[in-house]
C-alpha cells in the first residue's frame, strides 16, 4: 500500500501520486480542455493519393461554407517563405504540399472556421486536382535503380537518404569467417505508432499588440519546440511562449513539431484570432510520426561451446517521404549501437541505410531511446537462435556471455561505456521468481501430451539518459537538462525543470527526490514543468531521460541549496562553516547534535537574519551536463501456450525484472514497467501499419490497428535489482522505456520456443493468431 | 413536447450529474462535444472519435456509453453522469480512491472514461472477480498502465463498498 506524501526521507518510498486528484475528479488540463475568447478552429484537407502531383488547390467553395474564415495553401506559405520546414534529422518537410504529394494523408491545405464543425465543412469544399503516381512502398525497390527519385526538392539521384555505420568491419568479416558456428536471420520490426490516447494538437494564440505568440501544444519538449518555432517563423524566442498542459501521453509521438502545428501560428499571426488545431484519431495513426520500420540482417559468430566471437548487423530504415527521425543529430541511426546488448562480444559492426518511401514521415523513439528497441529485439531474438544452434538452454548461452560485474565500466565494441550492471543477479532473480527449472520440466511433460508450450528469455541492456554534451545535440542544442529551485522564507519549495511528463509521476517522484536532498517533506515541493516563460532551458522528457537528466539536475541544483543553507546554518548555529554537519533532515554543530535548526529555520533566515554581507534568498539552478548515458538492464521472461485450432497464443506467466539503480518511488516504477510491458506485447503480438500497393495506409484507426485490451494483456509480474550507476548524482537509471525495450524479443522467442521442436526459429512480429496458424498448418500441427 | 429550433441548432435538455442543464446543439452535434464544449464539463475525453477507446464514457439513464457515439438530440431528456459527478461534498468516490491508492492511472486521459465505466460494473454485480473487472473495461483502452491496477482497484473498491454496506 503507498504512503502518504508528508514522509520525511521520502526517497525509495510508495508515495501516493500528487498529480491524481485532479485526474481521478476529471480536473486534468489536457489541451482540449483550454478555451480562450474568439477561438477558431483549424481542419486540414489530406491527400488520398501516396504519390501524386498536384494540378491544383481550388479554395472559393470552401470561403462559402457559413463560418469559414480562412483557407492557407502551400502557395500562401510559399508566399511566406514557409512552405517547407526542418525536421529534427536535419532533412526538410513540406508544409503543405505544393508540386507533389509524397505520402497518402499528407498535408494540402489549412481551413479555419467559427467550429470545428465548420472547418471539416470547408475542408470537404476544398477542390484538389490530383494526377496520380506511382507510389515507392517497398524500401528495397526504393533503393534499387528502377526506382522514381521521390525527393525531387533534394536533387537526389536515388531513394537513398544516409549510410551510417559503426564497428570494425574488416575484423568482423574476418572474424565470422574463421568462427566455428555462425547463425543469420533477417529480423524485422515493422512500422507501429506510439498512439497516445490524446492525439496531438496547438492553440496558437498571437497577440497583434504585444507582438507575443503563446503557443499551447502537446508537448515533450516544450523549450526544443519554441526554438524550432523560433528559428522556423523568424518570431523571436523571447516573445514566443510555450505551454505544454497535462498530456495525456506521449511515448515520442509528441517529440516533433507537425505541419498542423505550423499553419496554426500562421493562421493566428495572419488572423490576430487563437486557433485551436487537433488531430483526429485517423490523423494521429496516418500522419504523426510512426516508430520502428527496421529492416535488419544479423548474424553471429561462436565458439562450438557457446562463447560468442562477432556480430554484424545490417539495416534498411525505411523513414518515409522526408527523415524527420527524432535522433540525436550524431546519430541517424539512433543509439542503434547498443545492438551488442548485454554480451560480450569482442568484434562488432553494424550499418543502417535510411530511405525515402511514399509513407508518412518520421520514426520516433516510441518509448525507447532512438532506435534501442530495435537493436535489443535483434540481438535478443538471435541469442536464442544460436542457443538452438548449440543446443545450449538460451539461460545457459546468456550466462556464459554476459558481461561480468568486474568488468564495469565496461568498453563495447561499438563504441559505449557501461556504467555498471549485474546482469546475472537480474536474471537469477527472473528465474527464481518463475521457478525455471520447474517451468521446464512442466513444459516437457505438456509437450509429451501434445501442448505447444514455450518459454522466451529476453536479458537486455539499455542505454539512456541523453545526453552528454559531447555526444548529443539536436539541431546543434546540447541536450543537457535543467532544474530551478526556491525556497520560500516558510520553507516550501517550488521547482521548476526543462523536462516535461505524459503521465509518468514528476510532480511526486522529483519532489521525493529534492525533498530527501534538503530534508524536507515531498509535500512541501511543488514541482512544475512544461512553461517556458518560468521552466530553466531543458530538453524535455522522452527516451527515459528525465531521471538520468533532470534529475541530475534536480539533485545538483538541492545541493547548491544546500551549500547556501549550511552557510545560514553556521551563522545561526554560531559556528564556523566546518563545524557545521547535515544529518539528512538537519543541520547541527559537530560533536554537539542538541543544537541544530532544519532547512524551514534556514530558510525563513534566509529572508530575515543573513550572515554580514551574505545575498537574500535561498534558491540555485543547475544545468546538468551528464558525464555519461546509464545503462539500465533487466531480464524478463515469458511462458506461453499455442491454440492448436486458431493460432491464438496465450500468455500464461511473464516476469520482468528490471535493474534500473537506485528508485524513486517503487510504485510509480512498477506502473511504468507494467505500461511498456503491455505496450510490447501490442508490438509483439497484434500492431502494424501496413500499406498496400498503392499506398493506401491499411490501420488508420483502432479498429484495425489495435491496441491491448485488458481482456487479451497479461497479468504483470515484477521484481528489482538495483545497481546505481556509479555517475549518477543519485545513482538513479531511468525505467520507463525499459519494458517496451525487453519485452517483445521474450514473447517472440516464447513463440519460437513453443515450436522449436518442430524446426521454427524464426517468426516475423507481429505474431497475428492467422500468421501463427499457417506456420503450425504447415508443419502439421493444427487440430480442427 | 415540441423541440425548440434556433438557427438550425435544437435545445437539448437533459440531467446532468443530478442538474437539468440546457444549451442549443447542431442536429450532429455528438454528446461528448456537447458535454464538453456546450456545458462546460471537460473531463469526459476524446479520444477516438469511433468508439474503440472508451476515454469519452459516461452514463446515459445509469448505462455506460461512448458519448463519442451518441448524438447530443439522442440524450434529450435524459440523464447523464459523468465524472465530475463522481463523489459528494469534495469527497472522493470509493472507486476514486481506490484508482489513487492503487496507482490506477498514469496521464490520466483514459481516467474518466474508466471510472464511469466502472462505477456501472460496481452498481450491478455482486460479486466481481478479475476476469469479470477485465472483460467489464475491455472497450476502455489504457496506454500507461498496464491494466493491472486498474483491476486491483476496482476490486478494491468493491471490497471496501462492500463493507461500508455492511456497516449500515
Amino acid at each position: 500500500m503507498s504512503m502518504d506524501v508528508t514522509e520525511t526521507q521520502p526517497l525509495g518510498k510508495a508515495i501516493k501520486r500528487k498529480e491524481d486528484p485532479r485526474f481521478i475528479r476529471g480536473q486534468g488540463r489536457y489541451l482540449d480542455d483550454i478555451v480562450l475568447p474568439h477561438m477558431l478552429y483549424m481542419a486540414l484537407v489530406r491527400s488520398p493519393y501516396a504519390h501524386a502531383r498536384i494540378k491544383s488547390v481550388r479554395t472559393e467553395d470552401a470561403y462559402a461554407v457559413k463560418g469559414v474564415k480562412a483557407v492557407l495553401t502551400g502557395e500562401d506559405l510559399a508566399a511566406m517563405n514557409l512552405a517547407w520546414m526542418p525536421t529534427l534529422a536535419g532533412d526538410q518537410q513540406m508544409v503543405l504540399a505544393t508540386g507533389k504529394v509524397l505520402f497518402q494523408y499528407q498535408e494540402v491545405a489549412a481551413v479555419v472556421a467559427e467550429t470545428r464543425e465548420a472547418a471539416e465543412d470547408g475542408v470537404s469544399r476544398v477542390d484538389v486536382e490530383y494526377e496520380p503516381l506511382t507510389p515507392v512502398m517497398d524500401p528495397f525497390f526504393a533503393l534499387s535503380s528502377d526506382a522514381p527519385i521521390l525527393r525531387e526538392d533534394r536533387e537526389q539521384t536515388n531513394n537513398h537518404i544516409f549510410h551510417w555505420e559503426v564497428g570494425n568491419k574488416e575484423d568482423t568479416d574476418a572474424a565470422l569467417a574463421s568462427s566455428p558456428v555462425v547463425v543469420k536471420e533477417q529480423i524485422r520490426m515493422p512500422r507501429v505508432h506510439p498512439a497516445p490516447l490524446e492525439p496531438c494538437g496547438c492553440i496558437a494564440d498571437y497577440q497583434n499588440s504585444t507582438g507575443k505568440l503563446t503557443w499551447y501544444v502537446t508537448s515533450q519538449a516544450p523549450h526544443a519546440h519554441r526554438t524550432v518555432l523560433a528559428m522556423v517563423s523568424g518570431l523571436p524566442e523571447h516573445m514566443i511562449h510555450v505551454v505544454s498542459p497535462d498530456i495525456g501521453g506521449g511515448f515520442g509521438n509528441k517529440v516533433p513539431v507537425y505541419p498542423g502545428y505550423v499553419c496554426a501560428v500562421v493562421m493566428s499571426i495572419k488572423l490576430g484570432q487563437p486557433i485551436k488545431w487537433i488531430e483526429t484519431r485517423t490523423e494521429n495513426l496516418t500522419t504523426t510520426n510512426f516508430a520502428r520500420d527496421y529492416h535488419m540482417t544479423a548474424e553471429i559468430g561462436a565458439t562450438e561451446d557457446g562463447h560468442v566471437t562477432v556480430l554484424k548487423v545490417t539495416t534498411i530504415a525505411d523513414h518515409g517521404a522526408f527523415d524527420a527521425a527524432a535522433d540525436p543529430s550524431k546519430f541517424p541511426a539512433g543509439l542503434f549501437s547498443i545492438v551488442t546488448g548485454s554480451y560480450r562480444f569482442p568484434v562488432a559492426f553494424a550499418e543502417v541505410d535510411g530511405v525515402y518511401t511514399n509513407k508518412a514521415p518520421g520514426g520516433v523513439a516510441y518509448r525507447c531511446s532512438f532506435r534501442v528497441t530495435e537493436a535489443s529485439f535483434l540481438i535478443e531474438r538471435v541469442m536464442n537462435t544460436l542457443a538452438y544452434r548449440l543446443s545450449l538452454d538460451p539461460v545457459e548461452l546468456r550466462r556464459r556471455n554476459f558481461i561480468a560485474p568486474e568488468e564495469f565500466p565496461y568498453q563495447s565494441p561499438l563504441g559505449w561505456v557501461y556504467d555498471s550492471g549485474n546482469y546475472a543477479k537480474t536474471l537469477d532473480t527472473a528465474l527464481a521468481i518463475i521457478d525455471y527449472s520447474q517451468m521446464r520440466r512442466e513444459q516437457e511433460k505438456r509437450r509429451e501430451q501434445g501442448e505447444l508450450v514455450g518459454i522466451g528469455i529476453s536479458t537486455f541492456t539499455e542505454i539512456v539518459g541523453a545526453g552528454p554534451s559531447h555526444t548529443f545535440d539536436i539541431l546543434g542544442i546540447k541536450m543537457f537538462d535543467s532544474c530551478e529551485i526556491r525556497i520560500h522564507p516558510t520553507g516550501k519549495v517550488i521547482a521548476r525543470l526543462g523536462a516535461r511528463h505524459q503521465g509518468q509521476g514528476h510532480e511526486t517522484t522529483f519532489a521525493q527526490l529534492i525533498a530527501q536532498e534538503l530534508g524536507l517533506s515531498a509535500a512541501d515541493v511543488l514541482i512544475e514543468e512544461g512553461d517556458t516563460d518560468t521552466a530553466p532551458y531543458g530538453l524535455g522528457t522522452y527516451a527515459s531521460r528525465s531521471t538520468p537528466t533532470a534529475g541530475g539536475a534536480a539533485a545538483l541544483a538541492a545541493r547548491r541549496v544546500r551549500k547556501k543553507a549550511e552557510q545560514i546554518a553556521a551563522h545561526l548555529l554560531e559556528v564556523s562553516q566546518d563545524d557545521v554537519q547535515w544529518d539528512g533532515t538537519r543541520f547541527s554543530a559537530k560533536g554537539l547534535s542538541s543544537r541544530s535548526v532544519t532547512m524551514a529555520d534556514v530558510a525563513l533566515a534566509a529572508y530575515t537574519n543573513l550572515p554580514e554581507g551574505m545575498e537574500p534568498g535561498l534558491e540555485a539552478t543547475y544545468y546538468y551536463d551528464p558525464p555519461n548515458l546509464t545503462f539500465p538492464n533487466g531480464a524478463y521472461i515469458a511462458v506461453v501456450s499455442i491454440d492448436r485450432g486458431t493460432g491464438q497464443v496465450h500468455v500464461e506467466r511473464f516476469v520482468a525484472v528490471d535493474d534500473c539503480g537506485t528508485v524513486i518511488n517503487p510504485m510509480v516504477v512498477e506502473g511504468q514497467i507494467h505500461g511498456g510491458l503491455t505496450e510490447g506485447f501490442g508490438i509483439a503480438f497484434m500492431q502494424e501499419i501496413a500499406f498496400d500497393s498503392d499506398g493506401n495506409n491499411l490501420a488508420p484507426n483502432f479498429m484495425d490497428y489495435l491496441v491491448p485490451t485488458a481482456v487479451e494483456t497479461p497479468h504483470w509480474e515484477t521484481g528489482r535489482t538495483v545497481t546505481p550507476s556509479p555517475h549518477h548524482p543519485i545513482g538513479a537509471k531511468g525505467v520507463g522505456e525499459s519494458p517496451n525495450v525487453g519485452s517483445p524479443a521474450a514473447f517472440v522467442n516464447a513463440v519460437v520456443d513453443a515450436l522449436a521442436p518442430y524446426g521454427v526459429t524464426n517468426l516475423e512480429i507481429p505474431l497475428f493468431p492467422w500468421k501463427i496458424w499457417e506456420v503450425l498448418k504447415q508443419h502439421g500441427l493444427t487440430v480442427s | 413536447m415540441g423541440r425548440t429550433v434556433i438557427n438550425d441548432q435544437i435545445m437539448v435538455h437533459v440531467t446532468i450529474n443530478g442538474e437539468s442543464r440546457h444549451a442549443l446543439a447542431e442536429p450532429r452535434t455528438l454528446l461528448a462535444y456537447f458535454i464538453r464544449d456546450n456545458l462546460g464539463l471537460t473531463g469526459t475525453h476524446v479520444g477516438c472519435d469511433t468508439t474503440s477507446c472508451g476515454v469519452c464514457t459516461v452514463l446515459l439513464d445509469g448505462v455506460p456509453v461512448k458519448s463519442c457515439t451518441v448524438l447530443a438530440v439522442q440524450a434529450d431528456g435524459h440523464d447523464i453522469e459523468t465524472v465530475e459527478g463522481l463523489g459528494h461534498n469534495g469527497q472522493l468516490h470509493p472507486l476514486q480512491q481506490a484508482f489513487w491508492d492503487n496507482h490506477g492511472l498514469q496521464c490520466g486521459f483514459c481516467t474518466p472514461g474508466m471510472l464511469m465505466t466502472t462505477t456501472a460494473l460496481l452498481r450491478n454485480s455482486v460479486d466481481l472477480t478479475e476476469h469479470e473487472v477485465r472483460r467489464a473495461i475491455s472497450g476502455n483502452l489504457c496506454r500507461c498502465t498496464g491494466y493491472v491496477n486498474i483491476v486491483k482497484a476496482v476490486l478494491e473498491a468493491k471490497r471496501r463498498m462492500g463493507e461500508e454496506t455492511r456497516k449500515v
